[in-house]
C-alpha cells in the first residue's frame, strides 16, 4: 500500500475528502431550499401559521448548512489548480466556462438573495421575500445543473477537439459539451437524491419530535410531508437510477462491471451478485450470493443477453473493483430501505396510524441520515468507477496532477482533515442541536438578524405582525 | 467580432472581479482583523452584525476570480496555484474557519470569545495569504514547459512578506472606515480613532511597496519611468497623494461615507499600479496575457454570458445592500 503513497495518491485522497465533505451540504441545501420555498408558498396561499413556523424552523438549519456549503465549496474551486494543475491546463478550456457559468448564474443568485431570505423578513414585503426564497432555491438547482454537466463531461466527454497544445477545446458545439451523454441521467438521479436526502432528514426530525410529543402540530406536518416524498419520489429515483445504470453500461462498461462484480464475461446472461467478497487479484467474487440471469435482465432488460466481463478489458483500465462494488451496494440497499419506509408510512396513513405508530417513527429516525450516506456512496461509485481516468478514456489521473512534492500535499491533507473535522464537526453538532429543538408556535428568526436604526426602515416593517410569517396570532392549528 | 482582443477584454473582466472582491470582501475581512481591539459585547456584536448579510455573497467574487481564471486563463491558473500552494491552502482554511465561526458565534454564546478569536485569525491569515500572493506574482514565477518549475516555498521573500502585511493593514483600514459608516456610538468613535492610525500605516505601506517594486525587474522600472508613459504613470502617485489628503480631511471633518470611499480609492490606485507593473504579462517575467489565454471559443462562450449576466448580478447585489442600508443596531434580534 505504501508504495502508492506518492503525491498523486495523496492529492486524490485530499480531493475525495474535501469533495465528500462538501457534497453533504449542497445535497442538503438543494433539497432544503426547495422545501423552504414550498413551505413559504403554502403559508402565503393558506395563511396557516404552521407553515410559517416550519419555515422559520428550517430556515435556521438552512443558514448553518448553507454557510458550511459555501466555505467548503470555495476550497474546491481552488483545488483544481492547487492539486490538479495539469488537468486544469488541459481541460480548463472546456470545463472552465461551464464552471464560470455556474458562478455567474447560480452562486451569485444564491448569495445575492440569501441575505434577504435570512435577515430580510421584516425589511421587504411578503411577496419579495418569497421571491428571494425562490431565487435561492433556483440558484441551488442551477448550480447542480452546471457542476453535474462538468462532472458528466469528465465521465462521458463529447463535443470536444484537441488542439496543438494538447488542450481539450470545444469541437462540434457547446451544446454537445454541456448535454453530453450521461448528463441528463446524472442530473436527474442526483437532484432527486438531494430531494430524498432532505425528505428523510426532515422526516427523521419530525419523527424524533413525534416520539416525544405526538400532538406537536409542526412535527406532524413535517413528518407527513416527508413521508409523502418518500412514497412518491423513491420509486421515481429507483427508475432513474436504473436508466442511469443503462447509460453507464453503454459509455463506461468497465464501471458497471465493477459495480456488478462481473469479472468474467457472461455470454448466456449475467447473474445478479447480491453479496460476496470481490478479489481483484484472482478476478473473482468469493462467497457470492447470486441470482442467475437477473443481472442481464436489469442491465439489458433481457435475461439471456450476453454481458462482457472486466477480464475483457486490460487490467490497467479497471477501476478499484472492491470500492465500487461495495459503495454501489450501500447505495442500492439504502434506496430499497427508503422505499420500504415509504410504503410502511402509506399503510400507516391508510390505517390512520401515521402519527401513532412508534415503530414507524423509530424507523424514520434511524433512516434520517440515510440519504447522506446514500449520496456519498453513490458519489464514490461514480467517481472511483471513472478511474484510472480524470477525463474518461482520454486523460489519466496520473497525468492530471500538479508538479508538487509529496510532503507539500501530505501537509495540506493533514491540515484539511484537522480543520474540517473540527469546523464541520462543530457545524454538524450545531445542526443537530437546532434539530433537537421541537418546532413550536412563534418560531424565532435566525438569531443574528441585524436590526437597523429607525428612520430608514421600509414601511412594511412598521407593522411587524402583519409582515412576520411567524406572527403568533395567525393560528397554528 | 473577429477583431476583438478577447484575452485583453477578459484580463479586464478578471481584474474587475478581483477588484470587486477586494472592495466587497476587503472590508469584512478588515472587520475580522480589527475584531480583537473592539470591546467584546455591544461594540463587537455591532461590527459583526454589519457584515452578516453580506459576507458569503462577497466571497462569491473570490470563486468568480478562481473559476474565471480556470475558464479563460487556464495556464495562469495552472501555474499560479501550484506556485503559491501553501498560501492558497492557508487562505482557504482561513476562510473556512472564518465563515464557520460567523455562524457559530450566535449559536454558541458561551464560546463566543473563542469563535471571535477564530474570526480574527481566519480573517488575518486569509488577508496575509492574499497579499503575499500578490508579492509572489510580482517578483516572478519560474515556469518551464508551461508548468510551474519551482519549489513549494519559492514565494517566500522579504518583498512578498511586505505586500502581505500591506494588504492586512489596508483591509483593516477598509474595515475601520466601513464601521464608521455602518455603526454608531462607541463602536463608531473607536473605529474613527483606529482609522487615523490605519490610514497612516496604509500610506506608509503603499510607499514601501511602490519603492521596492521597480527594483524587482528591469521591466518594471522601464514601464514606470520611461518616456512617454511616465507622463501617465506619474498620475498614480499624484492621485494617491490627493486621496490621502481627502481621507485625512474627511476623518477630521467626521464624515461617514467619504473615508470608506477614499480607502477604496487607495486600493484601486494600488491595483492600477500593480497592473502597470505587470502588463502585458499575466505571469511575470515570461508569460503574456495572450500566451496564458484559453482558446478563443472558450473565451467567447463565457464572455457572451458574462456581458448579459454580470449587470444583472450587480443589480440584485446592489438591491441587497439597499435593503440593509443604514446603521446597524447594537444587538442581534434577541
Amino acid at each position: 500500500m505504501f508504495e502508492h503513497l506518492d503525491a498523486v495518491f495523496l492529492a486524490r485522497v485530499q480531493f475525495a475528502f474535501t469533495v465528500s465533505f462538501h457534497f453533504i451540504f449542497p445535497a442538503f441545501s438543494i433539497g432544503l431550499a426547495s422545501y423552504l420555498m414550498v413551505l413559504e408558498g403554502l403559508w402565503l396561499k393558506t395563511g396557516r401559521g404552521v407553515y410559517a413556523n416550519l419555515y422559520r424552523y428550517w430556515l435556521k438549519i438552512f443558514a448553518v448548512g448553507f454557510g458550511m456549503g459555501v466555505v467548503s465549496g470555495i476550497v474546491l474551486s481552488y483545488q483544481f489548480g492547487t492539486n490538479w494543475s495539469e488537468f486544469s491546463h488541459k481541460a480548463g478550456p472546456v470545463i472552465g466556462p461551464l464552471m464560470g457559468y455556474e458562478v455567474i448564474t447560480a452562486f451569485f443568485l444564491e448569495a445575492g438573495f440569501l441575505g434577504v431570505m435570512l435577515f430580510g423578513i421584516n425589511k421587504v414585503g411578503k411577496g419579495l421575500h418569497f421571491f428571494a426564497t425562490c431565487m435561492v432555491a433556483l440558484g441551488t438547482f442551477v448550480s447542480a445543473f452546471w457542476i453535474l454537466s462538468v462532472n458528466s463531461w469528465m465521465q462521458t466527454p463529447a463535443g470536444f477537439a484537441i488542439n496543438d497544445q494538447g488542450q481539450f477545446i470545444v469541437g462540434s458545439s457547446w451544446w454537445d459539451v454541456i448535454f453530453n451523454p450521461s448528463f441528463p441521467y446524472r442530473l436527474t438521479h442526483t437532484v432527486i437524491a438531494a430531494y430524498l436526502t432532505t425528505a428523510f432528514a426532515v422526516g427523521g426530525v419530525g419523527a424524533w419530535h413525534l416520539l416525544k410529543d405526538r400532538a406537536n402540530i409542526g412535527a406532524r406536518k413535517m413528518f407527513s410531508m416527508a413521508m409523502w416524498m418518500a412514497v412518491i419520489v423513491t420509486p421515481i429515483q429507483i427508475v432513474a437510477g436504473d436508466l442511469h445504470g443503462l447509460n453507464t453500461l453503454e459509455h463506461q462498461p468497465a464501471k458497471v462491471l465493477a459495480m456488478e462484480g462481473d469479472f468474467q464475461p457472461s455470454p448466456n446472461g449475467a447473474p445478479l451478485i447480491l453479496f460476496g467478497i470481490p478479489d481483484e487479484e484472482a478476478a473473482t467474487v468469493h462467497y457470492q450470493l447470486a441470482i442467475p440471469k437477473l443481472g442481464s435482465l436489469i442491465l439489458k432488460h433481457d435475461p439471456n443477453a450476453p454481458l462482457p466481463g472486466l477480464t475483457d478489458f486490460p487490467r490497467e483500465e479497471w477501476p478499484p473493483v472492491a470500492v465500487v462494488f461495495w459503495s454501489f451496494r450501500v447505495m442500492v440497499a439504502i434506496g430499497f430501505a427508503m422505499l420500504a419506509l415509504g410504503l410502511w408510512s402509506l399503510v400507516a396513513r391508510h390505517r390512520k396510524r401515521l402519527f401513532e405508530s412508534r415503530a414507524l417513527h423509530r424507523a424514520a429516525v434511524f433512516m434520517g441520515p440515510s440519504g447522506f450516506v446514500a449520496v456519498i456512496a453513490g458519489w464514490i461509485t461514480t467517481e472511483v468507477g471513472r478511474q484510472p481516468y480524470t477525463v474518461y478514456g482520454l486523460m489519466k489521473t496520473v497525468d492530471s496532477a500538479s508538479p508538487l512534492d509529496a510532503p507539500a500535499v501530505a501537509a495540506s491533507l493533514i491540515a484539511f482533515i484537522v480543520v474540517y473535522s473540527a469546523i464541520f464537526g462543530m457545524g454538524i453538532y450545531y445542526l443537530l442541536r437546532l434539530m433537537a429543538n421541537p418546532p413550536h408556535r412563534g418560531e424565532p428568526e435566525p438569531p443574528n438578524v441585524p436590526t437597523y436604526a429607525a428612520g430608514i426602515t421600509p414601511a412594511a416593517s412598521l407593522e411587524p405582525h402583519a409582515s412576520q410569517p411567524a406572527g403568533g396570532s395567525d393560528g397554528t392549528t | 467580432m473577429e477583431q476583438l482582443d478577447l484575452p485583453l477584454i477578459w484580463a479586464g473582466l478578471i481584474c474587475f472581479a478581483i477588484f470587486a472582491y477586494v472592495v466587497l470582501d476587503g472590508f469584512d475581512l478588515g472587520v475580522g482583523i480589527l475584531s480583537p481591539v473592539l470591546e467584546p459585547g455591544h461594540e463587537r456584536d455591532q461590527a459583526i452584525n454589519s457584515i452578516a448579510p453580506f459576507w458569503d455573497g462577497n466571497e462569491t467574487w473570490l470563486v468568480m476570480g478562481g473559476g474565471g481564471l480556470l475558464a479563460v486563463f487556464p495556464l495562469a491558473y495552472a501555474i499560479i496555484l501550484p506556485a503559491t500552494y501553501p498560501l492558497m491552502i492557508a487562505m482557504l482554511l482561513g476562510l473556512v474557519f472564518r465563515g464557520a465561526a460567523f455562524e457559530f458565534r450566535w449559536r454558541d454564546p458561551r464560546h463566543q470569545p473563542l469563535w471571535d478569536l477564530i474570526i480574527n485569525i481566519g480573517s488575518t491569515v486569509a488577508a496575509l495569504a492574499q497579499g503575499i500572493t500578490i508579492g509572489a506574482i510580482l517578483q516572478g514565477i519560474k515556469v518551464e514547459n508551461n508548468a510551474y518549475a519551482g519549489g513549494w516555498l519559492d514565494w517566500l521573500s522579504p518583498f512578498s512578506i511586505l505586500t502581505g502585511v500591506a494588504v492586512v493593514i489596508g483591509y483593516a483600514l477598509l474595515g475601520a472606515t466601513w464601521l464608521i459608516r455602518k455603526t454608531e456610538g462607541g463602536c463608531q468613535r473607536h473605529a474613527h480613532r483606529l482609522a487615523y492610525w490605519l490610514a497612516a500605516a496604509t500610506v506608509a505601506a503603499i510607499i514601501a511597496v511602490s519603492l521596492a517594486t521597480p527594483f524587482l525587474h528591469n521591466d518594471y522600472w522601464r514601464r514606470w519611468f520611461e518616456m512617454p508613459q511616465v507622463l501617465l504613470t506619474a498620475q498614480v502617485p499624484l492621485l494617491v497623494a490627493i486621496c490621502t489628503g481627502v481621507l485625512f480631511w474627511s476623518l477630521n471633518k467626521g464624515r461617514e461615507l467619504l473615508p470608506f470611499v477614499m480607502a477604496l480609492a487607495l486600493f484601486l490606485l494600488g491595483f492600477i499600479g500593480l497592473c502597470i507593473s505587470i502588463y502585458p504579462n499575466m505571469i511575470p517575467p515570461s508569460i503574456s496575457l495572450w500566451e496564458a489565454a484559453a482558446p478563443r471559443d472558450s473565451q467567447l462562450f463565457l464572455l457572451v454570458g458574462a456581458v448579459f449576466i454580470i449587470p444583472v448580478i450587480l443589480g440584485y447585489t446592489g438591491w441587497a445592500y439597499w435593503v440593509f442600508r443604514g446603521k446597524v443596531g447594537t444587538e442581534g434580534y434577541h
